[in-house]
């Protein structure tokens, strides 16, 4: 199987697995227990913070571990609104649905919602926005899952800060792909994910600024500050810390080599016919292309890729199987007839020039059939 | 001399992962391991983790006679806990406002009490007897019109006492609430039927079953008039009680846990009652020695115990070969004295000078000997410094000596 579905989830790094398995082992340690196993586990998810918190230049009690990208957006909403009067929360429609559906939720309570302003690419447009009064909470993600498209969070976040609102940033996908600088982002808390730069899944982290007053979600126990309780997923966050620490080493690199690989294959889509390439001038990850290929129905096209072992994908994991079209595509102004045609490449780890060109003669193939069968039909 | 690793017996706190459920998560983890996202619905490798996780459930189902559509895969108990009672009460505001719990629960338990309790619910801590036992009459003398929800655990994790589910749950189900229980310390070490159990939710944990730490689930009984409302919002994952990524490999760790609780509970419960009678044994021939919670109501793995003129802390420190703590990991790293044995009636020295000591599927008879050994020259040790100190200071009186049963 060649995997091209790097924005759902990606494989695990063996050096993470090498650093996760002791600790899944006979070490029984709970890092709340005094006792010496349990030390040795608090040593150990120490370390794991230190080696997030330097990847986004942070002290390490900012980072809040959590389940996931989804609990850490989760908590960074709900747990913001806890503490806040109720008043106008922006955030932009191209968000992660655990960015949207918390701020629904929190909709359904006394809040009101604004929705930034984007262009035909899903990019936020900043001079386009003004913050109602009244506005305490901005939430932008640093780059979208579906199209790659890259953010202005800092810009967002000055205009935020100046209005005196609390922003936060989904940086699960820019992480390990973009240099990723909390400091520099403007962003009062970040939402960081393991299992999107090769480390496991069921590891997240909220990386909170300081100053930033903060309800928990989770509740009983005291873990994590108390911001987080429950018993901590010791293997998971020793990987998702070793996860981070090569993907701060060798990210230049690697968003090189991926480029080239999204390059390649821009071209390669260039030999077929009626291909609808989204944000293909906006600034995106390097790694990610979105495409719609005219009167072409994106589920059958996917089955038959898996077919020939090509795992890509229509647009979010989290859509996949629902048949709605990408919120994010409509929020561009795409038609749904063609959102409905969406795939999306996501190329990473392991991941090589051979793969693209099988992937583009299996995409001529695939397309040349299914559009015979149109035209018989 | 070589290093020994201390002998673990702090098997309520978590469990080593066992051997065999660390080789399928190992497995789940290499380059041709399912690592696809469970989620993915477009390819072959999203197909197969949520076949993974799909068979989990199923061997999470059959430990404790659930269906396996019934369970909720989450980060681990507490989740579990918050999911159940937040979920349950604020998805039943405007039928009630009023829950029932016990003052020994969880902190898990607790805080969703009292966070509901700042949305304007009202809250009856029941408090047990001496032997930590709830007397099932307790339970419906606390139940009023508009109580939605009563939420017990069915082992305590301090003094292993089991209380009796079935004979509270029918009262509950009589009166029309609904009845959450939180099973972390009792699954795959009591036998758990669903079918039988007048249970509508119940919390479960990996970690405390030889499975990993940061899994969890919540069962949720199929019934048209529970209705949860999510903790978490997001992508749907779950029937959308809870989303968020699922974490194909822990899943898999929980899900052969499971298993392997369900085929060897009995003879397991059978050889660790041995090792803990022999442990209780030996702990009452050093003397002044008391049992927390009922002798008869309890879980074969824990001995919660107060022993005369010896601070548990300190005992803890002289034993520096036994992994072991004076009670609840959480209150461990707190350093709170429990709210469990304060709530059992033990006068705050009691609580003091009691320690927890939990044994598990790879505790031996030998571990347990060394044990004793250790533990009657570090309490005759202490005692004596105790009785020069008491001499020097002049000071009166230590401990008093307590009526728990024995």
């Amino acid at each position: 199987m060649t995997y091209l579905d790097h924005n759902a989830t990606t494989p695990l790094d063996p050096r993470v697995r090498e650093a996760m398995l002791p600790y899944l082992g006979a070490e029984p340690g709970n890092p709340s227990s005094a006792h010496r196993y349990g030390r040795r586990a608090r040593a150990a998810l120490d370390r794991a913070r230190e080696q997030v918190a330097t990847l986004v230049g942070v002290q390490p009690r900012q980072v809040i571990f959590t389940s996931g990208g989804t609990e850490a957006n989760n908590l960074a909403l709900f747990g913001l609104a806890a503490v806040e009067r109720p008043g106008r929360l922006a955030l932009s429609p191209v968000e992660h649905p655990s960015v949207i559906e918390p701020a629904r939720a929190l909709e359904r309570e006394a809040w009101e919602l604004d929705w930034l302003p984007v262009d035909a690419d899903g990019r936020v447009v900043v001079a386009a926005w003004e913050p109602a009064a009244e506005t305490r909470i901005v939430s932008t993600m640093w780059a979208n899952n579906e199209t790659g498209v890259v953010q202005p969070v800092a810009e967002i976040a000055a205009k935020a800060r100046a209005a005196g609102a609390l922003v936060h940033s989904d940086a699960v996908q820019a992480l390990g792909k973009l240099p990723v600088v909390f400091r520099d982002s403007g962003a009062h808390l970040l939402t960081l994910s393991s299992h999107k730069i090769n480390g496991p899944q069921g590891a997240g982290a909220l990386v909170v600024d300081p100053a930033v007053d903060l309800a928990s979600r989770q509740l009983g126990g005291g873990q994590e500050r108390s911001l987080r309780n429950g018993t901590e997923n010791l293997a998971g966050i020793v990987g998702f810390g070793m996860a981070a620490e090569l993907a701060g080493a060798g990210r230049e690199e690697r968003a090189e080599t991926n480029r080239a690989l999204i390059e390649r294959l821009m071209d390669g889509l260039d030999g077929i016919h009626g291909i609808t390439l989204f944000a293909s001038s906006a600034e995106r990850l390097p790694n990610t292309l979105l495409f719609a290929i005219d009167g072409i129905d994106g589920e059958a096209l996917l089955l038959a890729l898996d077919r020939e072992g090509l795992a890509v994908s229509s647009g979010s994991a989290c859509h996949s199987g629902t048949g709605t079209p990408s919120h994010v595509l409509s929020a561009m102004g795409v038609p749904d007839a063609v959102a409905r045609g969406a795939i999306r490449v996501s190329v990473g780890h392991g991941n090589n020039a051979e793969d693209i060109d099988a992937l583009v003669a299996a995409l001529g193939r695939q397309v040349t059939a299914l559009r015979k069968l149109v035209a018989t039909a | 001399m070589t290093h020994r690793r201390p002998i673990y017996l702090d098997y309520a706190a978590t469990t080593p992962v066992d051997p065999r459920v660390a080789e399928r998560m190992a497995a789940c983890l290499t380059a041709d391991g399912v690592y696809g996202n469970p989620a993915s619905r477009s390819h072959a490798l999203g197909w197969e983790a949520e076949r993974a996780v799909e068979k989990a459930r199923g061997q999470v189902a059959d430990l404790v006679g659930a269906d396996p559509r019934e369970l909720v895969f989450t980060s681990g108990a507490t989740e579990s806990d918050n999911l159940a009672i937040l979920g349950a009460a604020r998805a039943a505001r405007g039928c009630g406002r009023h829950l029932v719990t016990c003052s020994t629960e969880h902190k898990a338990v607790l805080d969703s009490c009292r966070q509901l309790e700042r949305e304007g619910w009202e809250v009856t801590y029941l408090d047990p007897g001496r032997n930590g036992l709830l007397v099932p009459e307790q339970v419906t003398a606390a139940l009023r019109e508009d109580t939605v929800l009563v939420s017990l655990m069915h082992v305590n994790n301090e003094t292993g006492v089991i209380q009796d589910i079935a004979a509270i749950g029918e009262r509950v189900r009589r009166h029309g609430a609904l009845f959450h229980v939180d099973a972390a310390q009792s699954a795959g070490r009591l036998e758990i039927d669903l079918r039988r159990l007048p249970v509508d939710l119940m919390a479960f944990s990996a970690h405390k079953v030889y499975g990993p730490k940061g899994a969890g689930a919540l069962y949720v009984r199929d019934h048209p008039g529970l209705r949860l409302e999510p903790l978490l919002h997001g992508g749907g994952q779950e029937r959308g009680l809870r989303p968020g990524t699922l974490a194909t490999h822990q899943i898999v760790g929980m899900g052969e846990a499971f298993r392997i609780a369900r085929a060897s509970l009995a003879s397991e419960v059978a050889d660790q009652r041995e090792l803990r009678d022999r442990l209780w044994e030996g702990l009452r021939q050093v003397g002044g020695i008391h049992l927390n919670g009922d002798p008869e109501h309890r879980v074969a793995n824990i001995l919660s115990v107060c022993i005369d003129g010896v601070q548990g802390e300190a005992l803890i420190m002289a034993l520096r070969e036994v992994a072991l703590s004076s009670g609840s990991a959480c209150a461990s790293a707190s350093r709170e004295p429990s709210h469990v044995l304060r709530a059992l009636g033990l006068s705050e020295s009691e609580v003091d000078s009691s320690i927890r000591l939990s044994l598990g599927r790879f505790t031996t008879a030998d571990e347990v000997e060394r044990v004793l050994g250790m533990i009657a020259i570090s309490v005759s040790r202490l005692r004596d410094l105790a009785r020069a100190r008491q001499g020097t200071d002049g000071a009166g009186g230590g401990p008093s000596a307590h009526k728990t049963a024995s």
